[in-house]
């Protein structure tokens, strides 16, 4: 007979021991996967690794890829360590991509620094006000974040749809439903040949780190996080704790919708979240919200995304199995946060086998 | 006599390790039929794990159970029922919508439809030759504890017990509940059912039990007939030592009003009064206790003393000035400490999944300067008071969650403490904590009397609040049934009290 015992503690050792046998379970079955379309499961692997790391040019785009991730799972934390499931990161990026690109369209020709410092602004404007809303609702009605937060990414996209089709228009683009495309001011610097998105994303890297560790804010968060009722007890401000909170969260989901907006699509468009916001959970859940380990996941998951559409071209792999790939190796991984957190135990007859398998673990 | 027939119980070296911790060493327990067997020990002795290898919950690793001479394995609790072991939890195992009749046939195999009326004879029968109080119609969320109790122990008597195991039933109870289980647990010992009762009070084990086995740091210390000890005896076995049992009896001058409530009024969630115009005052140098069943609005008056809580109606005058309507931040920097350990003992005051320095900061980080919280300090008052209060935990930055209840809650005194607070109020301070701890903290809130400051102690039992406490105000409903003197009451009259009676005339009431 099975039971399942709760564990109550676990190292750091063990629990890495068993997510890097579940990526090994899910590279294994996805081996078999590949095997059975024809290939050689090993080559597709190693060049899955060099279409993500294994090149000047290829590293770059992974970390294009990585830095709305990075900063958008920064994002998230905020809201997770206070126990609020955003799910809106998806709405809140884009809707910091549109308060940016009123600002792009409407002063293009500012100076760069100050349009792109305006621009910054008004994307954490945009999307901490967008993430504001359904924690408002919550405090004031005890709505629930989860239902709100994932509706509101819907009102986004599809507004930022109007834009596209009516009211911001490019009329030069002969009939093609597009928003004009910034000015060049308005446009993101290079630095060392990536845009300078990834020196913001490390900077969010460590201010996020030093904000919830060492700031009496950031404290409160965590207490709030785990009981309201503490945190009433300890004489903390709920409402004002909540609301700053969550406007750190929007905002630097907004944050990462300039970045996309200004430096990957030079316009305003549906596609600048690109699934960014769901993508962000799960790396936000894998690091367990800590920022340091935020920064390495993102950069793995971003090259899991950049390799498989690597693999797609290089095996001719349709699409979809690559998806597969990246799908099993999440659903593995998360699979195997059930077993860092409990244990199943084998109920044998002999109670020899039961002390071997306690020593044992 | 006994020897002739064969046990009901026989655990033979019984070991079980959790990681690397042995809670049970050789354990030998012996219990006959016919017979109350008191388990004591202090906390983390070992005692809840043997039971629930009893019971079937865990499987010892090695050792052996026999059940009436035969051995047994046992792989769930079911197989333990099936065995005719049944097993009464502190936290009762009832649906609170169900009636009682339901709640007992619940699970029961056999054949599809239930023949309720044969059942309910057999049910009948039990209720009657045990003596127990149930309404077989009642909704389990209507019953008192003490009824709640009595359906618990029908449910394993009708499932065929014939062992029981009582884990500290009278916790939460008056004087007249006990006394009423007191009079069950007897009717058992006559029908020839082995009783096993876990208690933490001394004067019900020399009440009723027959044998009592001692338990200590996961081992057998001895087991002994209640007529050859003593509970000084018993004692010095459960600690290791020998100890002194008594509270110290502190005069100090009653001094000025420090705090004033006037016509209280709270409500809860569902807009229901949970306080009703009650009036009381405290002196400083003076302990009140507060007495009452479970849920008479102690956590409510506590929450509204700290601010926490939103006041409806009333005055709270803490040294001359209201302070309904405070926040509690203001309320905790006026010198006013709240405690309350809550049955599952983190629910307030403390975060589990944080370290000793960081629930040390819980009160003080805001009055740290900057937007910075400084850890130095905090790590260094931690290290002391590991010390002082002789916490035991691996380190001060392990998560508190994973530390026994009683370290818990000696975190939590020490920290309210360590504010040097005028006005402390404790609920439940000592909530399962064992002896030697119990009387640390008593001493603890005499030492805070000396110096002149005031103590709200709410407490379970009613010897240690007389004892310790000035006066005792009781607490019934949300009323104040009565505020007494402790130089001049008896367990029975404050029982009289929490059950809802007020006292006579013009007695005392301040």
């Amino acid at each position: 007979m099975l039971r399942i015992v709760k564990k109550s503690e676990i190292s750091r050792r063990n629990s890495i021991i068993i997510r890097t046998t579940a990526i090994i379970f899910a590279l294994l079955i996805v081996g078999i996967f590949i095997f059975s379309l024809g290939l050689n499961p090993l080559k597709v692997y190693t060049s899955m690794i060099e279409g993500a790391f294994g090149s000047d040019l290829k590293f770059k785009k992974t970390i294009i890829k990585a830095i709305p991730l990075l900063i958008t799972s920064l994002g998230i934390a905020v809201a997770f360590k206070m126990q609020f499931w955003n799910i809106g990161g998806e709405g809140q990026i884009i809707m910091g991509a549109f308060s940016a690109a009123f600002v792009a369209l409407t002063f293009p020709d500012m100076p760069k620094p100050v349009l792109l410092l305006l621009m910054a602004i008004a994307s954490v404007i945009g999307g901490g006000l967008w993430a504001f809303l359904p924690a408002f609702f919550k405090s004031k009605w005890g709505t629930n974040e989860t239902i709100v937060t994932l509706m509101m990414n819907y009102i986004a996209i599809n507004w930022v749809t109007y834009l596209q089709y009516d009211l911001w228009k490019d009329p030069k683009a002969m009939g093609f439903p597009k928003i004009p495309m910034f000015s060049d001011n308005a446009i993101l610097p290079k630095v060392l040949g990536v845009h300078i998105g990834w020196i913001i994303a490390l900077i969010l890297v460590v201010v996020v780190y030093v904000f919830m560790n060492f700031t009496k804010k950031g404290y409160e968060i965590s207490v709030l996080g785990e009981s309201e009722k503490t945190a009433q007890y300890a004489g903390i401000n709920i409402k004002s704790t909540i609301i700053s909170a969550i406007f750190i969260s929007g905002g630097l989901c907004g944050l990462a919708g300039m970045i996309q907006a200004s430096a990957i699509a030079n316009t305003l468009s549906v596609e600048v979240s690109g699934g960014v916001g769901f993508t962000a959970i799960i790396v936000t859940w894998l690091a367990s919200l800590s920022a340091p380990i935020i920064l390495v996941v993102s950069v793995l998951f971003a090259g899991l995304l950049q390799g498989g559409s690597y693999i797609q071209t290089v095996f001719g792999i349709p699409e979809a199995a690559a998806q597969v790939l990246q799908g099993t190796i999440l659903f593995f991984v998360l699979g195997s946060e059930f077993f860092v957190k409990y244990r199943i135990s084998f109920n044998e007859d002999k109670v020899e086998t039961t002390k071997n398998i306690k020593e044992g673990q | 006599m006994l020897e002739n027939k064969i046990p009901f119980i026989q655990m033979k070296s019984i070991t079980k390790c959790f990681g690397k911790v042995v809670a049970n060493n050789n354990i030998n327990l012996e219990v006959h039929g016919g017979e109350i067997h008191a388990l004591l020990g202090e906390n983390g002795a070992g005692k809840s794990t043997l039971m629930n290898m009893l019971s079937g919950v865990y499987t010892p690793d090695s050792g052996s159970i026999f059940i009436h001479g035969v051995e047994k394995k046992f792989t769930s609790p079911k197989d333990a029922i099936n065995s005719g072991i049944g097993m009464i939890y502190q936290h009762f195992k009832l649906v609170e919508t169900m009636t009682a009749v339901e709640n007992i046939m619940l699970g029961q195999k056999g054949k599809l439809f239930l023949d309720k009326k044969k059942n309910v004879k057999k049910i009948k029968e039990i209720i009657e030759k045990f003596g127990l109080e149930v309404n077989l119609d009642k909704n389990v969320y209507e019953m008192s504890v003490g009824e709640k109790q009595n359906l618990e122990i029908l449910k394993v008597l009708y499932r065929g017990a014939n062992i029981l195991i009582l884990d500290e039933p009278t916790a939460v109870f008056t004087p007249q509940e006990s006394e009423k289980l007191f009079r069950i647990m007897d009717k058992m010992r006559t029908q020839g059912c082995g009783v096993i009762f876990i208690t933490h009070k001394m004067d019900e084990v020399m009440a009723m039990a027959d044998r009592i086995t001692v338990l200590r740091k996961g081992e057998t210390i001895k087991t002994v007939n209640k007529k050859d000890s003593s509970p000084k005896e018993l004692t010095e076995l459960m600690v290791g030592r020998s100890v002194d049992l008594s509270i110290r009896n502190v005069e100090s001058d009653k001094g000025e009003k420090i705090l004033e409530i006037e016509k209280l009024k709270v409500l809860n969630e569902e807009k229901l009064e949970v306080i009703k115009d009650i009036s009381f005052s405290i002196y400083s140098g003076e302990i009140l206790g507060v007495a009452g069943i479970a849920g008479s609005g102690q956590k409510e008056l506590c929450e509204a003393i700290a601010g926490i809580q939103k006041v409806e109606a009333g005055e709270i005058y803490f040294q001359g000035e209201n302070i309904v309507g405070k926040t509690a931040r203001e309320i905790i920097t006026k010198g006013i400490s709240m405690s309350f350990i809550p049955e599952d003992r983190l629910g307030m005051g403390l975060v589990g999944s944080m370290d000793m320095v960081d629930n040390l900061l819980l009160k003080a980080y805001q009055n740290q300067k900057g937007l910075f919280v400084n850890r130095k300090p905090v790590a260094e008052k931690a290290e002391k008071m590991v010390e002082k209060l002789e916490i035991k935990t691996p380190s001060i930055n392990y998560p508190i969650r994973y530390l026994s209840g009683g370290n818990i809650q000696k975190i939590l005194l020490g920290r309210e403490l360590s504010l040097y607070p005028k006005l402390l109020i404790m609920a439940y301070p000592v909530r399962g904590l064992d002896i030697n701890t119990c009387y640390t903290i008593y001493d603890l809130i005499n030492e805070e009397k000396e110096k002149g400051n005031s103590v709200i102690y709410i407490g379970e039992d009613l010897d240690v609040l007389i004892e310790l406490c000035d006066r005792i105000m009781v607490m019934y409903n949300g009323e104040v049934t009565g505020i007494v003197d402790t130089k001049n009451i008896t367990k029975e009259e404050i029982g009289m009290l929490m059950v809802g009676n007020k006292l006579e005339g013009d007695v005392a009431n301040a």
